[in-house]
């Protein structure tokens, strides 16, 4: 910290060289606020609330390889551990998961708020949970991703009028891999698939067949993803374990895509096979599970930025599809939880403006950002 | 009224039209004057001065610098000027023992009504000494000695100012060394010099009728300043107060509002901005968490990026009352960057009633650019 420099400096060693004297007492006070020890989400409960806890970084490949933000990874590997702040809408989402009755139909969680008050951090949180409880976990990162930018556009084997989009379905199968190893042997498929004239699949192989073939035939891939998601929804109903379907940024499903056709006409969404079999799995006519999604303009395409309740980014055919869901709202940060974490980047010497530790900066900062999470990640990034 | 109008007439025509003319005529009239003196004083070289007559003559003639008037004639036209007076006066039916400046004004703009646009290209009728630039008497006597003894300077009554400060200097010194020896030693109070301001060297320069230079001003002052060090009496107080201006305090033509209070009892203050062409009204209210809605959106949507938040936060700041207040605005007109410097400047106006009358001071030098 007495180093002047103005780079963040936020890794081990550092932290070892500046440590002062008088920074003792107040670290212990600090972690009390900011931190707590309990590292197991399905223990979190209200006394947690504002703390941060810190998932292993082994933990984290398997579980979270493509999840969290890209600001959020570059945190994680600046200060070498991945902290996430406990929050009442994750407390809550985590009740009704711990508490849901696996006969029913699945239940549609639908995460909303403004733009950067935490909404893909707390599916993160979930997802972690869910994992730790052994449950098979379809996690999509960001679907506004398979709506632009995508340079390999095929027109699909299977049906006619649909698009494949081999490069984006390779990918999601490889972390799919990844993050559900185990269960990839356990699960057989109940139906012979039929690749080309050369390849099928026969009744009874496990599943970890179908995504090998998604990914070394990567024509395919977005084909072998429509079958991964038709055999785990039919026999999440068995029971033989749990799925959770986590999509951040769902809205993309129902809005407009940027990619054309040769014709250089739009293509709709439904066009695209990724998407036709993302929404059958949204749906709930299955049970054995949970669907937790998350809206997020910050992706978008052609929606307003202010917007951000569901009937604004879902559009009516959206929210129609969703309904019924529970809605949870994700808020800007209370004073707690904005103090909890101005002392986590105190703690790790993250903020280095010399007033960065006073009352005073501390209130700055409070205004500058308007306690907005994202907000303040900005701003401290170059304090 | 032909009669009363004629040599109103006159006077106003001569003070109007009769520069350029009067020039060339007094000059011609000293010439005249130097000419017939050289006659008079050497016979033999008769033949020769009378066919020279500009070179030599114009030695004789000019101080430093351009000398078109002389004393008489300024004297004539404060004569001529104070008669206008009392004609235009009786013209305008007020009464002519107290008749100002202002209403003589007033009276021209009557009379000659003007549409330039160039306020000084209009007719005026002043005081001569307003009108003509200030000028040396002739400097040295008929024998060609000058007057005062340090005009081979070159700037006689500047370094005849400093001979005098410095004068007084000394003898200030020797006074405070008897009163040491006596231990009747006063302290200085500073508090007459607040509020007023040094001549700048242009002040200083009409006051000399003399070119100085910018270190020539900054030894005068810096001696000035010197003289204030030492104990003074009450004629050094007034010799140095000659060369001081004051400084109008500005913040006192502000008013400052009363705080309001609304329905449910919560005292609040408006103010208004402009920055640019961006209006800006605001209503801070007392007790509050920092909440501020622009035009009803949250100000963290309004003002996406961080510099125009940090527009909005500085007067909060500079008070140390971040978070104290909740603000509404409504703002329209300019760029993004226009509005939050308004919405800065409304606040800022806002805020001087919940605060005390140094602070606005202080607030205003701050902002001078800005002018509260």
């Amino acid at each position: 910290m007495d180093l002047g420099c103005f780079l963040p400096v936020g890794t081990r060693a550092s932290q070892s060289i500046a440590v002062s004297l008088d920074a003792q007492v107040p670290d212990e006070k600090s972690r009390a606020i900011s931190r707590t020890q309990e590292n197991d989400p399905a223990k979190h409960g209200e006394q947690h609330l504002c703390q941060h806890y810190s998932i292993p970084l082994e933990e984290l490949k398997t579980i979270l390889p493509h999840g969290l933000p890209p600001h959020f990874g570059m945190q994680v590997k600046t200060f070498n551990e991945a902290c996430l702040m406990v929050r009442k809408p994750g407390l809550e989402l985590l009740n009704y998961l711990k508490n849901t009755n696996f006969a029913n139909p699945a239940i549609r969680y639908v995460l909303f708020g403004e733009k950067g008050t935490g909404k893909t951090l707390t599916l993160c949180h979930v997802v972690h949970f869910c994992a730790k409880q052994d449950w098979l976990i379809m996690h999509i990162p960001d679907a506004h991703r398979w709506m632009k930018n995508c340079r390999d556009l095929l027109p699909s084997v299977y049906n006619k009028e649909r698009y494949d989009q081999p490069l984006q379905a390779s990918t999601w199968l490889k972390n799919f891999k990844t993050s559900n190893e185990r269960f990839l042997n356990q699960i057989k498929i109940q139906q012979k698939y039929i690749w080309n004239k050369r390849e099928s699949i026969e009744e009874g192989r496990p599943l970890g067949e179908v995504v090998e073939q998604g990914l070394t035939r990567v024509k395919s891939a977005s084909d072998a993803v429509g079958i991964v998601m038709k055999e785990l929804k039919r026999q999440s109903s068995l029971g033989s374990f749990r799925l959770l379907v986590a999509v951040d940024g769902v809205n993309a499903l129902w809005g407009k895509t940027t990619l054309k056709k040769e014709d250089k006409s739009l293509i709709a969404p439904e066009e695209l096979t990724l998407v036709h079999n993302m929404k059958k799995m949204v749906t709930n006519d299955w049970h054995g599970g949970a669907i937790v999604v998350s809206l997020s303009q910050t992706g978008s395409l052609f929606k307003p930025r202010a917007a951000y309740l569901p009937q604004d980014l879902l559009g009516k055919e959206g929210f129609d599809d969703l309904d019924p869901f529970i809605p949870i709202q994700v808020h800007n940060y209370t004073p707690k939880e904005f103090e909890s974490c101005f002392q986590y980047y105190l703690e790790n010497r993250w903020l280095q403006h010399k007033k960065a530790h006073t009352e005073e900066g501390k209130k700055e900062l409070l205004f500058l950002s308007n306690s907005n999470p994202w907000q303040l990640e900005r701003l401290c990034a170059y304090l | 009224m032909a009669a009363p109008w004629s040599p109103f007439a006159a006077t106003v025509t001569s003070f109007l039209f009769i520069r350029s003319r009067s020039g060339l005529a007094q000059s011609r009239v000293v010439w005249k004057a130097a000419v017939t003196k050289q006659r008079t004083v050497a016979g033999t070289q008769l033949l020769r001065l009378l066919h020279s007559t500009s070179p030599t003559q114009k030695k004789n003639v000019a101080t430093s610098g351009r000398n078109e008037y002389t004393v008489a004639f300024i004297k004539k036209q404060i004569e001529e000027f104070n008669i206008g007076k009392r004609h235009l006066a009786n013209m305008m039916g007020e009464d002519p023992e107290t008749f100002s400046q202002e209403d003589i004004d007033r009276a021209i703009a009557y009379l000659f009504p003007s549409g330039l646009f160039e306020k000084r290209a209009r007719p005026i009728m002043k005081h001569p000494d307003d009108i003509f630039p200030k000028q040396r008497a002739i400097q040295w006597g008929e024998d060609g000695r000058p007057f005062h003894f340090l005009f081979y300077t070159g700037k006689q009554s500047y370094y005849s100012l400093m001979h005098d400060v410095y004068g007084m200097i000394l003898n200030l010194e020797k006074h405070s060394d008897l009163l040491r020896a006596k231990d009747l030693l006063s302290q200085k109070n500073k508090e007459d010099l607040i509020g007023s301001r040094w001549l700048i060297k242009e002040e200083l320069e009409e006051m000399l009728v003399e070119k100085l230079s910018d270190q020539d001003h900054m030894r005068f002052i810096q001696l000035l300043e010197r003289l204030l060090t030492l104990p003074c009496g009450s004629t050094e107080e007034e010799y140095i107060q000659k060369f001081r201006r004051t400084i109008p305090v500005q913040s006192k033509k502000k008013l400052i509002e009363p705080l309001q209070y609304d329905e449910h009892g919560m005292a609040f203050s408006s103010g208004e901005g402009k920055r640019k062409t961006a209006k800006a009204n605001v209503m801070v209210y007392e007790h509050g968490s920092g909440r501020i809605k622009v035009n009803g959106i949250d100000y963290l949507l309004y003002f996406p990026v961080t510099q125009d938040r940090e527009q909005l936060m500085f007067p909060f700041h500079f008070l140390d009352r971040l978070g104290k207040h909740d603000m509404d605005c409504t703002v329209s007109g300019g760029g993004r960057s226009a509005q939050a410097g308004a919405i800065r400047l409304a606040t800022a106006n806002a805020l001087c009633s919940f605060v005390t009358e140094n602070e606005v001071e202080w607030m205003r030098q701050e902002y001078s650019p800005l002018s509260i």
